[in-house]
């Protein structure tokens, strides 16, 4: 039996070391707001942080997190996290809505990083993260708003 | 109007409402139907109806059924806008709740409970309004009898029928109304009146789905759920001979291992032990008669009915007697295969029952996921009961139901045991029902700087002749000559034809239908044929529309909004129009680059729905749906060798990224007096616009998609 530090707390997992992380979360844990797109790190749908780097679950198998601590959209929590979905809220962004998941940990990784980020800093961190219905404008100006917030709290 | 199912559509003069007023819980479901007496059944499966849902709890709790599948096209806030604008709620504190299959809720403009075609809020425009304005008529009247007051001295807000001083919550008032007669008719509000449409509103499943909390079909779970992975056949259309399946049923967390014909399934207790073990299971194929296909062979299929004459689908005057005396311009055009790639793969949980038949989906077509349940259970189709889902992406691809007989044909085999089948993403782009290819032959007169003659013969197989046998009349498939049937320019010789030539391989609508393919023929031709005449290609179009208002204004729009004919140095634009799905479109394309690399500096995109119901999410399916015409335009392609498709995954079916997006902007223009389709009106401008901008830049003109094949990199 192997465990995961999940969302702050630990949590038991009953799967093999090499099963990937995205699937643990989806079919062991009951968590499907991690989604599956490509298996392959193209999509960027899967994305949680693992010790708050964004990393794509669909490659990451449960043994490379032993002893690291793993936040999902579920248990994202905090200020950045708070003022990127507000702006995605104010934008209206989602609209199928099956990528957001993985824009939001994606945006907020990137603001924890780099409060202030260009345009260029936003291609760099978000250009994994496939939009099939095209909502990147939004996502763009809603990652430029939440750093305004960010900014104007400080 | 897109009525292509007319011939099972609803004869208008026969609708009549029936009462469907029943107790549910404690509260009031208001049914509304309209009786379609003996319409004939649409695609095969169930009468056609049409009906919109209100339901009141004792409390005074709205829930409102949303008729149509959401998909990111904004149905579950814009058809409850509707409902609501009439009723006299909030939207933002009503439940929307999913409607089930039921002929009450078929999509007349269709003739089917479909979502596509961008019909829904054109379909629902008049009978949710009408469902909204009977219900609140009857809780007036209730609440009018009740104080012993004229109907008429009452007006409703927010959930309350108010008379001076005195209010009644609807809850109150909800078991007294249902036992009113409905009313025959009812007065709908001037659009002057409306206090939601057209007015802001946040969607209503926009908090959840930045959140993670959105239940898409692949998100479903149930009670002793397993999970099922599927090997297909790597030649399109092939089937399973025979498989060995060695000890992999022994292993642990294995449940069984199954052929369903299409492929062999392995049903596991987790969905990565399933897949990791169908790597161990040995399948001989039959490969069938798609396993010779490739690219050529299509191609020269679609050539070899370049004779054919084709049904019309369009004409005026004497094309022949033009290019008897003149000889015409002409131009060959193709477009090609593309796969939908939806991001949640395709996915279905099913479970066969002693009572029945359970399935949760992410469908467009859920009626259509009835009938083939029905079909692989054994069951009849009353005995399916359709949980649909939030749709990870539609594009048109979930209008096909595959998936869904698959899950069944494998639950079958655990009876009483839910099962969910996942697809990956290569099954997803390998197993898709691509955009059929196509190709255009087009030849033009211009005399006097003006479009004297114009012919297309688009030979292209037909997607409705699978789907909906029977629907295809005389040679005609509506869906093929979309962005032909709908020309808007005064041409005085014209002929547009189609040629039905199927290709051996499934076809599905993608996101337009041939709106796109023959939008890339058309105006590109359009295009040249101004540079022949040596007109201004902006005035060539105008000149042609003076009978257009509507749609001289979106072309005039889109070129103020870019700056039409004074581009910087090193840019070049272009422009593509056309009537799609009731809305008036228009784009101006700019470019910067040289001949041997250009790059995708702005889109500017005017709009005219008529009517926006919803008008934040009638620009946010501009913006995606020009995406999806980059796509389309740029180098989105699906290729056949050996009747394999020869992509997988997003590294070699690409999508657009966030660097590679160029600057949008979207004016809304609202000139007419209903609301037009908007979720896919975006996409098809897109490859003309850029292809006439590259012509513009480079003096090369490229006729087939993708643009990027065309020797002139695009990035």
């Amino acid at each position: 039996m192997s465990s995961v530090h999940l969302n702050g707390r630990t949590v038991p997992v009953d799967a093999a070391p090499d099963t990937p992380l995205l699937w643990v979360l989806r079919d062991h844990l009951g968590m499907t707001g991690t989604k599956f797109g490509c298996g392959m790190a193209l999509c960027g749908a899967c994305t949680v942080h693992v010790d708050g780097v964004p990393t794509r679950s669909c490659i990451t198998p449960l043994s490379a997190v032993q002893g690291k601590s793993v936040t999902t959209i579920e248990g994202i929590d905090g200020k950045v996290a708070h003022a990127v979905q507000a702006a995605w809220d104010k934008l209206q962004v989602p609209q199928c809505g099956y990528c957001q998941s993985g824009q939001v940990m994606a945006a907020t990784a990137l603001l924890a990083r780099t409060p202030r980020p260009s345009d260029a800093d936003i291609d760099a961190a978000m250009s994994g993260n496939l939009c099939r219905c095209g909502t990147y404008a939004r996502i763009r100006a809603a990652i430029h708003d939440a750093a305004a917030t960010l900014g104007g709290g400080a | 109007m897109n009525a292509f199912f007319d011939d099972s559509g609803i004869d208008a003069s026969r609708r009549r409402f029936v009462v469907a007023s029943s107790a549910v819980g404690a509260g009031l479901l208001l049914g509304f139907h309209l009786d379609t007496g003996g319409a004939k059944p649409a695609a095969g499966t169930a009468a056609v109806r049409a009906n919109a849902w209100v339901g009141i709890a004792p409390d005074g709790g709205v829930t409102l059924v949303c008729q149509r599948n959401e998909m990111g096209q904004d149905v579950h806030t814009s058809l409850v806008m509707l409902i609501a604008e009439e009723l006299g709620v909030d939207p933002a504190r009503v439940r929307v709740e999913q409607a089930t299959v039921d002929p009450v809720y078929v999509n007349t403009l269709l003739g089917a409970q479909i979502t596509g075609g961008s019909t829904s809020v054109r379909d629902g425009w008049d009978s949710l309004r009408r469902a909204g304005a009977t219900a609140r008529t009857m809780l007036v009247a209730a609440a009018a009898a009740q104080w012993n007051v004229p109907a008429v001295e009452c007006r409703v807000a927010d959930g309350h029928v108010l008379h001076g001083e005195r209010k009644l919550g609807y809850g109150a008032l909800a078991a007294a109304a249902a036992k009113l007669e409905v009313p025959a008719d009812v007065t709908l509000k001037p659009r002057a009146q409306f206090t939601r449409i057209g007015k802001p509103l946040a969607r209503l499943d926009g908090a959840d789905k930045a959140r993670g909390r959105t239940v898409f079909g692949i998100d479903v779970k149930l009670p002793g759920m397993l999970h099922a992975a599927l090997a297909q056949c790597p030649v399109l259309g092939g089937k399973v001979a025979s498989f060995d399946a060695g000890d992999v049923e022994r292993r642990p967390g294995i449940r069984k291992v199954l052929s369903i014909g299409d492929g062999v399934a392995v049903v596991a207790d987790h969905w990565w032990v399933a897949r990791q073990a169908l790597a161990d299971v040995k399948i001989h194929w039959d490969e069938g008669a798609a396993a010779k296909l490739d690219d050529a062979a299509i191609m020269a299929a679609l050539e070899g009915a370049a004779d054919e004459a084709g049904a019309v689908a369009k004409q005026a005057g004497d094309v022949a007697a033009v290019f008897a005396k003149t000889t015409p311009i002409e131009a060959r055009y193709t477009c090609q295969l593309l796969a939908h790639a939806t991001l949640e793969p395709q996915n279905c949980t099913a479970r066969v029952g002693r009572d029945g038949v359970d399935v949760w989906a992410s469908t467009q077509f859920p009626q259509g996921a009835q009938g083939v349940a029905a079909a692989a259970a054994g069951v009849k189709p009353e005995q399916v009961r359709i949980h649909a889902q939030f749709i990870g992406g539609g594009f048109g691809r979930r209008l096909d139901v595959d998936y869904v007989a698959q899950a069944v044909a494998i639950a079958k085999a655990l009876p009483g045991t839910p099962v969910k089948l996942i697809w990956t993403r290569e099954d997803d782009t390998r197993h898709d029902v691509y955009r059929p290819p196509s190709l255009h032959l087009m030849r033009g007169v211009v005399a006097d700087g003006r479009l004297l003659a114009l012919a297309q013969k688009m030979i292209s197989p037909s997607i409705t002749n699978r789907m909906f046998p029977g629907v295809v009349k005389d040679g005609i498939d509506g869906f093929m000559v979309e962005g032909a049937a709908n020309l808007t320019y005064a041409i005085p010789n014209l002929d547009l034809r189609t040629v039905i030539r199927e290709i051996g391989i499934k076809v599905g609508y993608w996101r337009s239908v041939s709106n796109a393919l023959n939008a890339f023929a058309i105006e590109s031709f359009v295009d040249e044929l101004a540079h022949a005449a040596k007109q201004d290609p902006l005035a060539f179009r105008l000149a042609m529309l003076e009978a257009m208002p509507r749609q001289r204004a979106v072309i005039e729009r889109a070129a103020k909004d870019a700056g039409w004919g004074a581009p910087a140095a090193g840019h070049a634009f272009g422009l593509a129009a056309m009537e799609c799905y009731d809305t008036h479109v228009a784009l101006v394309a700019e470019i910067s680059g040289n001949a041997e690399r250009v790059h995708v500096e702005r889109l500017c995109i005017a709009v005219d729905p008529g009517i926006a119901v919803h008008p934040d999410q009638v620009v946010a399916q501009m913006q995606g749906g020009l995406v999806s015409g980059l796509v389309n335009a740029v180098r989105g392609k699906i290729t056949l060798a050996g009747g394999r498709v020869e992509q997988a995954n997003f590294n070699d079916f690409t999508l657009p990224r966030m660097s590679e997006m160029p600057a949008v902007s979207v004016a809304l223009l609202e000139g007419g007096d209903k609301p037009g389709g908007i979720g896919e009106v975006g996409v098809p401008l897109v490859a003309p616009a850029l292809a006439n901008a590259i012509f513009a830049l480079t003096g090369k003109r490229i006729r087939s998609l993708p643009l990027a094949d065309g020797g002139i990199a695009i990035g």
